[in-house]
């Protein structure tokens, strides 16, 4: 009887002290992750091929396998399995989300940027791509400076609408602006010919006119309007956290499996991993 | 909850330009839309009551319609959907010569959808006044024009004033669908000011006050309406009790 209730107190002291240790071990998000065992992702329904849901209506994409890693190196730094919960989100939600802790990282397409960081986090660059104008075959617009009387659609709270106001306010054009509030709904005032024109980051046009009926309609004009690093969000003020982002992104691009994985997604676009991305990942590759 | 508070932001330009002008569109839109849903249905509720089963039937396929699709898919039907199935000269004028195609497809559409509910106030209230005082006046000699001008209609929209404040109400916080197609009323403004300065929790918070506010404005001049347009002994309140 003595000897049982000296084990149980042994017990209890000894999972104190671990509990204890594993409290000081982690705080932040990873305290989180390693309390309830579950990581939320937030995903894009339609940011083809970073993150979009396939067939199945599962998540998949270029940078949901890159989160993965990631997810996979937490486990491993917690030492026990996680759940993933898929969040989805759009240009509007996925800021709020991060901020008010409804996802951990947001896998998506979104662009890393000054004003931006004032409330999240980002990990290195994973793709570089920048606005073009969405036209169709035959159209004469082929840059802000000939939308002059004209109308364009662009997507609300996107980095393009941004740019492209203020590029039509340093030429001193007035622009007929439509906001729309997805790439898709775009593409269709595009189709039908209620605006004359639609601005998005390029790869995404690209992705558009792919899975359109017929890509031989319409044109990408040639120069990029704006620079647009895309990364993984993460919460603000969690070094801790965004260490092990950094490292299992660091050793991605080392390793030069980060090409393996974009040649996953983006051959079957036709998108050539750029010279400028390429040199990107090579200096990101932190050595341990 | 890691979020650096900035309320100030709103007071900066142009965002606090954009809150003024994204409250006119929601204005804009709720009232067109009012003027619209109210004519038309009241012009449908009264069809749904006159003795002649034709027209009956008209109001009757006008309200189900409009009453059982989804606001949002309206929306979307009258905006991307319609102007393909017109001939092409309307169409192209539709989508391009028309003035502020954004807003008047939101208008219309938001007003279509409210009237076949304005009907039902509508027929509600024709029906509810005693049978015994639309007899009397045929006996008097009144037209059917006459017996509605006169003796039901004046008590009927009486007596359906207080579920009509509902639906005026519904109008303006239904307003902020217009932001799907491109209008960049209260609510869409709000997204944009998040989209801006990432300021989204003091947008939103603000939007909903100024919702608020409507909502009693809207609320307290109705309130205002019932008592001017009282008729001893047809008011809604004294006939439940």
């Amino acid at each position: 009887m003595k000897l049982r209730s000296i084990v149980t107190a042994t017990t209890l002291v000894l999972s104190a002290f671990s509990a204890q240790s594993s409290a000081k071990e982690y705080s932040g998000t990873l305290e989180k992750i390693s309390d309830t065992g579950q990581i939320a992702i937030g995903y894009r329904e339609s940011s083809i091929p970073f993150s979009y849901l396939n067939s199945d209506q599962k998540p998949v994409g270029y940078t949901i396998d890159l989160c993965k890693r990631i997810v996979k190196d937490i486990e491993q730094k917690l030492g026990k399995p996680i759940d993933i919960r898929y969040v989805p989100v759009n240009g509007k939600t996925r800021i709020p989300l991060i901020v008010n802790g409804t996802i951990d990282l947001e896998c998506g397409s979104t662009t890393n940027n000054l004003t931006r960081q004032e409330q999240v986090e980002y990990l290195p660059t994973t793709f570089i791509t920048g606005a073009k104008l969405l036209t169709k075959e035959g159209s004469q617009i082929e840059s802000v400076a000939d939308l002059e009387g004209k109308k364009i659609g662009l997507p609300q709270g996107s980095t393009n609408e941004k740019i492209i106001k203020a590029e039509a306010k340093r030429l001193g054009i007035k622009l007929d602006i439509l906001p729309v509030s997805d790439h898709s709904q775009g593409f269709l005032a595009l189709q039908t010919e209620r605006i004359d024109a639609y601005s998005a980051d390029h790869i995404l046009l690209t992705g558009l006119i792919a899975k359109s009926k017929s890509p031989g309609n319409y044109k990408i004009s040639d120069d990029f309007l704006s620079y647009d690093p895309y990364a993984i969000m993460l919460r603000r003020d969690d070094s801790a956290f965004e260490l092990v982002g950094k490292a299992s992104l660091a050793e991605l691009f080392r390793s030069g499996e980060i090409e393996t994985i974009y040649n996953k997604w983006f051959e079957p676009l036709g998108v050539e991993i750029s010279p400028l991305l390429e040199t990107a990942f090579r200096i990101q590759a932190l050595p341990e | 909850m890691n979020y650096n508070w900035n309320w100030h932001v709103l007071l900066q330009e142009p965002y606090l330009q954009w809150l003024i002008s994204g409250v006119q569109w929601t204005f804009q839109v709720a009232i067109a839309a009012w003027i619209l849903a109210f004519s038309v249905g009241s012009v449908i509720g009264v069809m749904r009551t006159l003795p002649h089963r034709g027209l009956q039937i008209i109001a009757a396929s006008y309200v189900e319609l409009f009453r059982n699709i989804p606001l949002l898919v309206q929306i979307f039907l009258w905006y991307f959907v319609f102007p393909e199935i017109v001939p092409e000269s309307f169409s192209k004028w539709l989508k391009r010569d028309m003035p502020n195609p954004e807003f008047i497809t939101a208008a219309w559409a938001l007003g279509l959808y409210t009237a076949s509910r304005v009907a039902e106030q509508v027929r509600a209230g024709i029906t509810s006044v005693a049978v015994g005082l639309a007899k009397a006046a045929y006996a008097s000699g009144l037209s059917v024009v006459q017996c509605y001008r006169y003796i039901l209609l004046p008590i009927a929209y009486r007596l359906v004033l207080p579920p009509l404040t509902s639906e005026f109400l519904t109008i303006f916080k239904n307003s902020s669908l217009a932001l799907t197609i491109g209008v960049l009323e209260l609510t869409a403004q709000s997204q944009q000011i998040t989209e801006y300065t990432f300021q989204g929790f003091e947008a939103f918070t603000v939007a909903t006050i100024i919702y608020v506010l409507i909502a009693l404005l809207v609320t307290l001049i109705m309130a205002q309406l019932e008592r001017t347009l009282k008729v001893p002994g047809f008011n809604s309140a004294e006939r439940s009790s």
